[in-house]
C-alpha cells in the first residue's frame, strides 16, 4: 500500500471517560481513516491488574462503544480498543467483548470483532528469566522467579503487530489486552506505510485525547500522518492545539519527554518541530524512531501484598490539636502495647499507617509547611496476613481512636467517629513486583487472537 | 511574602510516570522565571534529593526553554497503593518543590 496519509480519530484518553458524540461526527467528517482509544492504565494503582477488575463503569464503557461502534460501521473503517478492562488481562478483553457484542447484536452491526488476549502464566517467563532474557527496568533489581509465580496476574505490553495482525486477518474491531499507550494509535497508520517517527510520535501525543489541546476537558483530538511527519487538531472546533500544548504533551506522565521505548525500538523527539499552521492546528515534523536490535515486550504484575483493614475518626478540640503529632506517637506506642498483650502478635506480623489528614497525611515529613490545624482526620491503615488479623488489630485500636487523651489530660475525651461499625475492611491489598522486559523472537509470540466473525448477511 | 517557585509559575504539577517513577514540571510564566527555575546552582539533583528524600543519583532534569519547563524524574519513595503510599496518582507531590523561594527574590 503507498498511501500519502492515514487520519487518525482518538474521542478520548480513555474508553468510558466520555465524549461529545458530535466531536466524534467531526472526526468522520474530517475523514478518518481509524478510531483508536486506550481503555487502561496503570496510573491508578495495582488494585485493577491484581484483582483483574475494571476501574470504569460498565454503563459507561457501554455509552462510548455503542458511540464509536456505530461510528465505525457507517464510515467502514476500524476501531481499536488497547489495554482493556483498565489492566489489559484476559477478563478485561472478555469483559469488553461481551459489551461489544451486546451493542453489535441491540444495533445490528455486523463486524469482525478480534480480541488479543495479553495474559502470561509464570512457568515459561520462569524459563525464559533462568535463559537470561528478562532484565529489569530501573529502578527494579533483578526478578526472582518465586515473584512470577506469587502474581495473580502478570500481562505482557503488546506493540502494535498483534494488533495489526489481527487487522489485516480482518478484523474490524480489535479488542486488545495489554498494549502499550501508543500502540493503539500507530497499528493503523504503520499497515498502512507512514514511517515509524511521525506516527509513533502522533501517537504519543494524541494517546491522552484532549490532554494536548488547550482544553483538555473538550474531547478528543485528529491527527493526519504522512511520509515527512503529521499535523494534529482538536475535534472540538471551539478548541485549540498550539504548538506549546502539543510540545508540553511529551512531558506528560512521562519520565523522559525526549525518548521513549517502544517493543520495536525507541521514539526519539529531541529534534522535532513543532509549528502552528493556523490558530488550532499544528505541524510536526522531525520526529525519529530507533528500531531495536532486541525486540522486548514489557512485564506488568501485581501481587497480594496483605489485607488491610481501615478505621477512621477525626479531631476537632484544639487542645488536642496544638499536640497533635505527639498524641499520634502515643496512639501508635499504646496501639503497639496493646495489640502485642491482647492479641500476642510480634511487630512483624503487622503494620500500621497512621495518617493525619488536615495535617499532613498526604506529604508527610516531606511537608513544608508547619501550624495547628483545625480539625485533623484520623485514618488508621492496618495491614496483615489476613483479613482477620488486620480487623484484630483496628478493633484493639478502636479505644484509642475514640478516647486517647493527650498526656497532660486529666479525663478521657471522646472523638469523632463519621461512622458505625468504625472499621472498614478493604480486603487484599496489591503491589506492582514486576517492571522487567523479556526478549521475543517475534513481536506477536506471547499474545493469542481469537476471531468473532460477523454474520455472512450483516 | 516570600515570591516562590509556584508564585513565578503557570504551573507547578506532578504525577506519576509508570508505577515506579515519578515526574514534576514547572511551567514558568516568563523569559525571568525560567532561569531562575533553570538555574543550576539553585535547582538541581541535591536539592530534590533532599527536599524529596530520594539519592541525588537518581534524580534526572530536563531543562526545556522553549516551552519554559524545568522537567524532573526520580524514583518513587513508596510502593504505588501500598500501605504507606498516600498519594496514589502522585498528584499532590509538587507542592515543596513550588514552595521553594529563588535566590534574590523577596524572602529567598
Amino acid at each position: 500500500m503507498n498511501d500519502s496519509s492515514v487520519r487518525v480519530l482518538v474521542p478520548a484518553g480513555m474508553l468510558g471517560a466520555g465524549f461529545p458524540p458530535e466531536t466524534v461526527e467531526r472526526g468522520l467528517a474530517l475523514g478518518a481513516d481509524v478510531i483508536a482509544i486506550d481503555g487502561g492504565s496503570t496510573d491508578s494503582g495495582p488494585h485493577y491488574l491484581g484483582s483483574g477488575t475494571p476501574k470504569t463503569a460498565r454503563a459507561a464503557v457501554a455509552a462510548d462503544l455503542r458511540i464509536l461502534l456505530n461510528a465505525a460501521a457507517r464510515a467502514r473503517i476500524p476501531l481499536i480498543v488497547g489495554s482493556c478492562g483498565t489492566s489489559g488481562t484476559d477478563g478485561g478483553v472478555d469483559w469488553v467483548a461481551g459489551i461489544t457484542a451486546e451493542i453489535l447484536a441491540e444495533d445490528g452491526l455486523g463486524l469482525t470483532v478480534a480480541t488479543v488476549y495479553s495474559e502470561q502464566s509464570p512457568e515459561p517467563l520462569a524459563e525464559r528469566l533462568a535463559a537470561g532474557a528478562v532484565r529489569p527496568l530501573p529502578p527494579m533489581g533483578e526478578l526472582e522467579p518465586g515473584t512470577l509465580r506469587e502474581c495473580t496476574h502478570i500481562v505482557g505490553m503488546m506493540g502494535h503487530e498483534p494488533i495489526e495482525a489481527a487487522l489485516r486477518a480482518g478484523a474490524q474491531v480489535v479488542l486488545a489486552g495489554r498494549a502499550t499507550d501508543t500502540a493503539v494509535a500507530a497499528a493503523y497508520p504503520l499497515m498502512r506505510g507512514m514511517p515509524p517517527g511521525p506516527t509513533w510520535h502522533a501517537a504519543k501525543i494524541v494517546e491522552c485525547g484532549g490532554q494536548c489541546t488547550t482544553d483538555p476537558r473538550a474531547g478528543g483530538v485528529f491527527a493526519t500522518i504522512d511520509h515527512d511527519g503529521f499535523t494534529i487538531e482538536p475535534l472540538d472546533p471551539t478548541v485549540a492545539c498550539t504548538p506549546t500544548s502539543v510540545a508540553a504533551h511529551m512531558l506528560y506522565e512521562t519520565a523522559d519527554p525526549f525518548r521513549m521505548r517502544e517493543p520495536a525500538g525507541t521514539l526519539d523527539v529531541s529534534a522535532a518541530d513543532y509549528r502552528a499552521l493556523d490558530e488550532r492546528t499544528v505541524r510536526v515534523e522531525g520526529s525519529r524512531f530507533e528500531p531495536a536490535e532486541q525486540h522486548t515486550i514489557k512485564l506488568e504484575g501485581a501481587r497480594i501484598s496483605g489485607y488491610q483493614t481501615m478505621s477512621f475518626s477525626a479531631i476537632r478540640d484544639p487542645r488536642i490539636l496544638g499536640q497533635i503529632e505527639d498524641w499520634a506517637a502515643l496512639l501508635r506506642k499504646v496501639l503497639a502495647d496493646r495489640v502485642s498483650r491482647t492479641l500476642g502478635l510480634a511487630p512483624d506480623d503487622y503494620a500500621v499507617d497512621l495518617r493525619l489528614y488536615g495535617h499532613n497525611a498526604v506529604l508527610g515529613e516531606l511537608d513544608p509547611a508547619s501550624g495547628p490545624p483545625r480539625e485533623v482526620g484520623v485514618m488508621l491503615l492496618v495491614q496483615a496476613a489476613d483479613q482477620a488479623t488486620a480487623t484484630a488489630v483496628a478493633k484493639v485500636a478502636n479505644p484509642l481512636m475514640l478516647h486517647l487523651p493527650t498526656a497532660d489530660m486529666a479525663y478521657l475525651p471522646s472523638l469523632a467517629f463519621p461512622f458505625s461499625p468504625a472499621e472498614t475492611e478493604r480486603g487484599p491489598a496489591y503491589e506492582f513486583v514486576l517492571n522487567h522486559t523479556v526478549d521475543v523472537d517475534s513481536p506477536t509470540a506471547l499474545f493469542r487472537t481469537e476471531y468473532r466473525k460477523a454474520a455472512a448477511d450483516a | 511574602m516570600p515570591e516562590t517557585l509556584g508564585d513565578l509559575a503557570l504551573e507547578v504539577r506532578s504525577k506519576n510516570a509508570g508505577p515506579f517513577w515519578v515526574t514534576m514540571e514547572l511551567f514558568m510564566r516568563d523569559a525571568e522565571g525560567y532561569a531562575m527555575a533553570a538555574d543550576e546552582d539553585f535547582l538541581n539533583e541535591e536539592v530534590i534529593a533532599r527536599l524529596y528524600g530520594v539519592p541525588a543519583g537518581e534524580v534526572r532534569f530536563f531543562r526545556i526553554p522553549a516551552l519554559r519547563v524545568v522537567k524532573l524524574s526520580f524514583p518513587r519513595a513508596a510502593s504505588q497503593g501500598g500501605l504507606h503510599d498516600r498519594d496514589v496518582h502522585r498528584g499532590q507531590h509538587h507542592v515543596p518543590l513550588a514552595a521553594l523561594v529563588p535566590p534574590g527574590r523577596p524572602g529567598g
